[in-house]
């Protein structure tokens, strides 16, 4: 281990409390739950001796309330939940996405519906992409597959929200938050911008500011939507991130993100010493979605098949993306069941005797 | 290549978690890959607790598996759940004193470490896992027994390190039991 | 709000002093026409709110958080910098707010729906964490904005849109005092209910914000600020009736005056 480096064996929501410090978070407000209460643990733990602030709320409502306050006053901020949680707040959300709030939200997935399971599933892809909350926004959507990433994608989600005034969320799962792995911390610049909107004291040189989601009058409503489209229009352009894992040669094509596409990585692995040609397409961004790059795969792919903890949500996305061009088939389980790599592979090959 | 992929299971207060963790910090200490995957639940005590633990070279894949090289057993549950997910030519290392009922399969290594009794003449049953995980790393030695103290080292709080000792005689407890179960 | 209209009279002409000065409105109140209801209790509310942070020159360090109700679009008449927050929210965001700006003062302006019903468990949270802020209380019995429905402070027997009978408080639950609902949580640092049906009543709910915003510099806890209003639009009544209704029925069941008070100790630090 080299001394300059800091190199730590953590878990995923460590990892993420950690880099929520080093990236110069000011505030965070959450509410315990499982499997994501560590955060709030650790950062507590840390609070004394390193400068922010983590305040225990009375609710994920008044976590994400707290956050909109912040984020209104001009504080780089930040909350976590789970599943059951991360519903309570999509009120908030809107307003937040609405109001054009830079802040960073976490859900690390658990089953459901309802209060569900503490085990990890991927059943919040449509929440988190769609729109959970009311109105028409976009949340910039990041999905760590590893505990590394859940620490890399906090300082990636802290500029881009800032960057483009929009709250980013990252999608984790029980198990990339409850697994430990090595996570390497460099010495990073922190970036912040200036943000002359902020509610801090209308002082005489500048006019008053206002944070405000209500825009009563339609056409004013109107005019507000249109500039939350360009804004996500020009997301859209930006900041599209994938990984491709064997893809050139491939004439398969597995979709998978987050937890499911370590999995699939290994599918992909196993397929391949049994002489099957297939590749992995993993989305970074569950939104933007790298569309563009699976339509191009379809062009040379004999089939699609995306593996989710879920019932089939972003197979919705990937059949928009192929259009049509090639069979796209989904396998996953539900409940915070999370399949074997060898039993994903006996799918596949089902699947691809299908074709 | 190195790549070990474990299972160890137990009840929960068996040091079932923090063995693997212990593992994990040992091969990061070497420079390894490691990936460590709890099974979680409500129970904070006493219900039943396995983890993953996954030693590799080059990158992990999957940090689930559904069959390993090795299984660390603690309890008879697990002894049951897990003995016919161990890889052909893998081993079984397990608790003894708890597991009655051993696995008889031929085409692994069975290892049967009475670390709970061997602890017990330390007078410190909490280190039976560290019997444990010695007699593994002597069956199978992907990371040194030096890395395992020094990994404790990082891992305890500054007031626990007058266990080291303690542990470093468990870890050698252990190897010495495998010899002699070997 | 686009209109803009200038609605204060224009009598007073630099360098003619043939009219003494008496009363100016606020510079703190912007030039918007109030949107509220004539006789309504939010508009005096309003301008008191602005002459204590004119008078205390606190305008560049105040931030305000409006709620979902009739006063809504309080932001658009106070000239400082606002936030509008989700309905009952508004402690939330203001704790949001003061924990990242603590040298600020922060306010929050909620009425009886916002702050006792759907925001009861923010409005407890944040007085129990004793965040050092203001909220000022509106309590005029009904729900002002979607036009009369019953509140949780409606008297009991008040004919509202929802209890168009009377309010029965075995089926529809007692009207719920807030002041003395919070007053002896440890975080809770001013506690008082005042009203501005009458001018002596205006003076002391003037005195009472003022009080509320010294205080939040000595960090000793929230100030909390009923104000018993009216609303002559869904009690169905002239203003001047309000006025009444408001001595007979509302103070004797939420009467005015201070429920919880620093000690001298705690105000020592106050010149």
């Amino acid at each position: 281990m080299e001394q300059n480096e800091d190199i730590r064996l953590m878990k995923g929501n460590e990892a993420m409390a950690e880099a929520a410090i080093q990236a110069g978070m000011d505030a965070y407000f959450g509410y315990p739950i499982t499997p994501q209460s560590e955060v709030l643990e650790y950062l507590t733990r840390e609070m004394p001796s390193r400068n922010f602030l983590a305040l225990q709320a009375e609710s994920e409502v008044a976590s994400i309330n707290m956050v909109y306050g912040a984020a209104g006053a001009g504080a780089r901020v930040m909350t976590s939940s789970s599943s059951p949680g991360w519903s309570l707040m999509q009120e908030g959300v809107s307003y937040i996405a609405s109001a054009q709030l830079p802040c960073l939200l976490v859900n690390v997935n658990r089953g459901g519906p309802g209060l569900g399971t503490i085990q990890p599933s991927q059943g919040d892809y449509f929440q988190a992409t769609k729109g959970g909350g009311h109105g028409d926004y976009r949340l910039i959507v990041l999905a760590p597959n590893s505990v590394q990433e859940m620490a890399d994608f906090v300082f990636l989600g802290f500029e881009l929200a800032d960057k483009y005034r929009n709250p980013v969320l990252m999608l984790s799962d029980g198990a990339i938050g409850q697994m430990m792995e090595r996570v390497i911390f460099r010495n990073r610049e922190i970036k912040k911008i200036a943000k002359p909107w902020a509610t801090t004291g209308k002082t005489k040189d500048r006019e008053r500011n206002i944070i405000t989601s209500l825009f009563i009058q339609p056409e004013k409503m109107e005019k507000v939507n249109l500039e939350l489209m360009k804004k996500y229009e020009e997301i859209e352009k930006n900041e599209k991130r994938y990984e491709e894992i064997f893809t050139d040669d491939a004439d398969y094509i597995i979709v998978a993100y987050g937890l499911s596409a370590r999995i699939s990585h290994k599918v992909v692995l196993l397929a391949r010493e049994k002489g099957i040609k297939v590749g992995l397409l993993r989305p970074i961004t569950l939104w933007p979605y790298p569309s563009e790059v699976l339509n191009k795969l379809a062009d040379k792919a004999k089939g699609m098949f995306v593996v989710e903890l879920n019932a089939g949500q972003m197979i919705e996305d990937v059949r928009l993306a192929v259009n049509g061009k090639v069979r796209v088939e989904h396998y996953g389980r539900m409940g915070g069941i999370i399949p074997s790599p060898e039993e994903v592979e006996e799918h596949f090959e089902k699947f691809i005797k299908t074709l | 290549m190195l790549n070990e992929e474990i299972i160890i299971a137990g009840f929960g207060g068996q040091g079932v978690l923090s063995m693997g963790q212990t593992l994990g910090y040992a091969s990061m200490v070497e420079g390894k890959n490691v990936s460590w995957m709890p099974s979680y639940g409500p129970e904070m005590r006493g219900g039943t607790a396995n983890c993953i633990t996954i030693v590799s070279d080059s990158t992990i894949s999957s940090p689930i598996v559904s069959r390993y090289d090795t299984g660390i057993l603690l309890n008879q549950p697990s002894m049951e759940k897990f003995e016919s997910r161990i890889k052909k030519g893998g081993i079984i290392v397990y608790e003894s004193t708890n597991i009655l009922h051993a696995s008889e399969r031929k085409d692994i290594g069975i290892y049967a470490i009475p670390a709970a009794a061997a602890a017990n003449k330390l007078n410190n049953v909490k280190v039976a896992n560290m019997i444990l995980l010695g007699a593994f790393l002597e069956k199978k030695p992907i990371v040194s027994l030096d890395s395992v103290i020094a990994a404790l080292k990082k891992v305890l709080p500054e007031r626990y390190h007058n266990l080291l000792p303690m542990n470093r005689q468990a870890l050698e407890v252990g190897a010495e039991l495998m010899r002699k179960a070997s | 709000m686009e209109n803009k209209e200038i609605l204060t009279p224009q009598c007073i002409v630099e360098g003619d002093d043939t009219y003494d000065l008496v009363y100016d409105k606020s510079h703190i109140m912007t030039e918007t026409r109030l949107h509220y209801c004539p006789g309504c209790g939010h508009s005096t509310a309003h301008k008191i709110l602005a002459e204590v942070i004119q008078e205390m020159g606190i305008q560049d360090n105040v931030v305000g958080v409006a709620p979902v109700g009739c006063s809504v679009f309080a932001y658009d008449y106070l000239h400082i910098d606002w936030q509008e927050a989700a309905h009952g929210r508004a402690t939330a965001v203001a704790t949001g707010i003061k924990r990242c700006l603590p040298d600020r003062y922060v306010f929050t302006y909620q009425g009886d729906g916002d702050l006792a019903a759907i925001g009861t468990g923010e409005t407890i949270h944040c007085v129990n964490r004793g965040e050092n802020i203001v909220i000022i209380f509106i309590n005029n019995g009904v729900y002002g904005m979607t036009s009369g429905q019953m509140a949780p402070t409606s008297l009991a027997g008040m004919k509202t849109t929802t209890s168009p009978y009377g309010r029965d408080v075995h089926t529809m639950g007692y009207p719920i005092k807030v002041s003395e609902l919070i007053a002896p949580l440890p975080g809770a640092f001013y506690v008082t209910r005042q009203a501005v049906h009458t001018p002596n009543a205006v003076r002391k709910a003037k005195k009472a914000i003022e009080n509320g915003f010294k205080y939040q510099k000595l960090g000793k806890g929230t100030s909390f600020i009923e104000i018993i209003s009216n609303c002559p639009s869904n009690w169905k009544m002239t203003p001047v009736q309000t006025n009444e209704f408001i001595e007979t029925d509302m103070i004797k069941y939420y009467p005015l005056g201070d429920v919880k008070v620093p000690s001298k100790e705690d105000l020592k630090e106050l010149k």
